[in-house]
């Protein structure tokens, strides 16, 4: 199994560890509701440097994101970041990402873990015809996310970089204990929070993440696993690709229509999704609770009218808001809120109900 | 009955041995790997099993979990207080954790479950592996 540069500091926490993707990461700490609930109230801190790293440069550089990605990055500034997907030609996702603009001639894209290999090879097909060098540099990184009301407390002890001249979605450069690093206000869990970004050895990765737990103590913060990173995301009504988008959906019917810039030059997929606006969608992703007795599961069975029509595509008890919630393709006639439909859950049929997206709100 | 004096299965389960009725939770090893019980769908009562059928299931946020009869017989009584209280189990495994209870007629169908202290190896015996 391969292992961030954090991974002696999971051990010496007692990280119930896991293989994910590969990788030797811990599941939780202390307990997935206790961890998730903490990250609403006062903060949680990931080890996430799983995930990877891709640098477009060049001159062309813009172009190259432009032709395989759906949101337009001709509207990014230098220090700012959007969401956006990596199409196919069907205007499916390859995987969901963030880029980042460094500059006129380089963006740095974030991917999920389970794609690095996939997505470095089909930029380089899609897009290494333009005048760009494409550099996966995920092994280099390690990446630490501190999510929650207290994140940005905690992280500015570690640095002189004033953090609240750092707008949502947006990215800096500071020393963070005196290592150089990309200091950015997203995440994946619905709450404020940073994503940091560096090049260390093992000793001063795994130093940092226990000193970041270390400190955390006085702000009610904890180290949190992937097994609250999925349920927070969950409840905040972000997808997971692999569950919620994959390359059969497009990025209209997943409901990520706000990513989707069709005014913006030709790029994969644009003529599909085109012609799909034009037609309308047939089917679409929507948010759902159990009305019944339950819990629905990625996988489980989803009835539309009595037959089966789709899957569950994730699906939890939601430990802040305590009840079953999950995401699931319907028919688009079938899509309003409050539209009743049922799950299968082993050997019985549990009613549902479509309900509004994002399960979560932090209030601002 | 003290805890100690349960029988307890392979399946991390416990067994309480009172005339015919047994019943029936899991151990304090199984709620503590299994975190937070969020949710227990309890057998119908009435319902009778074969002894090793699954009859019921825990789940906890991230896993659900099968409970299996650990004799035959009939679903005499369940533990309604955990459809609102499942946390119970975590909290009181051995007492108001308890889940279902059955009336057997074979008592040698118990002859393979094992003494507190056995279990108790048992588990050591697993950490150990």
């Amino acid at each position: 199994m391969k292992k961030t540069k954090v991974n002696k500091a999971h051990y010496i926490l007692k990280g119930k560890m896991v293989d994910f993707a590969g990788w030797d990461l811990p599941v939780q700490f202390s307990g997935v509701s206790e961890e998730h609930n903490a990250v609403r109230t006062t903060g949680g801190i990931f080890d996430v440097s799983h995930m990877g790293e891709i640098r477009f440069k060049g001159p062309r550089a813009l172009d190259a994101v432009q032709y395989i990605t759906s949101n337009n990055a001709a509207k990014l500034k230098p220090g700012k970041i959007h969401y956006t997907g990596l199409l196919t030609d069907k205007g499916c996702f390859v995987d969901d990402l963030l880029v980042y603009m460094i500059n006129e001639t380089e963006y740095f894209l974030v991917v999920n873990a389970a794609n690095i290999e996939k997505d470095f090879n089909y930029m380089k097909e899609k897009s290494g015809h333009f005048n760009v060098e494409i550099a996966n540099e995920s092994d280099e990184y390690t990446q630490i996310a501190i999510q929650g009301p207290n994140a940005v407390k905690l992280l500015s002890e570690f640095t002189d970089t004033d953090l609240s001249t750092i707008a949502y979605y947006h990215f800096t450069y500071g020393k963070v204990n005196g290592i150089d690093n990309i200091i950015s206000r997203t995440g994946y869990t619905g709450e404020d929070g940073v994503e940091i970004y560096f090049k260390s050895d093992e000793k001063t990765a795994a130093n940092l993440f226990l000193q970041l737990v270390e400190k955390g103590k006085a702000h009610g913060i904890i180290p949190v696993g992937l097994g609250a990173r999925d349920t927070l995301r969950l409840e905040a009504g972000m997808t997971l690709y692999g569950n919620d988008i994959d390359d059969s959906h497009t990025v209209l019917e997943a409901g990520l229509g706000w990513i989707l810039k069709l005014k913006k030059g030709d790029f994969l997929g644009k003529d599909v999704l085109l012609k799909q606006k034009e037609e309308g969608i047939t089917r679409k992703l929507v948010g759902f609770e159990l009305t019944d007795r339950g819990i629905a599961r990625h996988g489980y069975p989803v009835y539309v009218d009595g037959k089966e029509y789709s899957t569950v595509t994730s699906g939890t008890y939601a430990p802040f808001l305590k009840k079953p919630i999950g995401m699931t393709y319907l028919p688009i006639d079938k899509c309003e809120i409050g539209s009743p439909f049922q799950v299968g859950i082993r050997n019985k049929k549990v009613s549902a109900k479509a309900v509004e997206m994002p399960f979560y709100k932090r209030e601002k | 009955m003290d805890f100690k004096e349960f029988k307890f299965s392979k399946e991390d389960e416990w067994v309480k041995v009172e005339d015919d009725i047994a019943a029936v939770g899991i151990s304090d090893y199984a709620q503590k790997e299994l975190g937070d019980v969020v949710y227990v769908e309890l057998p119908p009562v009435g319902d009778t099993f074969a002894k090793g059928d699954a009859c019921s299931n825990i789940e906890s946020v991230k896993a659900v979990s099968d409970l299996y009869a650990p004799v035959s017989g009939e679903v005499v009584e369940v533990n309604e207080e955990l459809e609102d209280k499942p946390e119970n189990i975590n909290h009181d495994p051995y007492g108001a954790g308890w889940i279902f209870k059955i009336k057997f007629e074979n008592a040698d169908e118990l002859n393979d479950l094992m003494s507190y202290d056995k279990y108790e190896e048992y588990l050591k015996g697993i950490a150990g592996e």
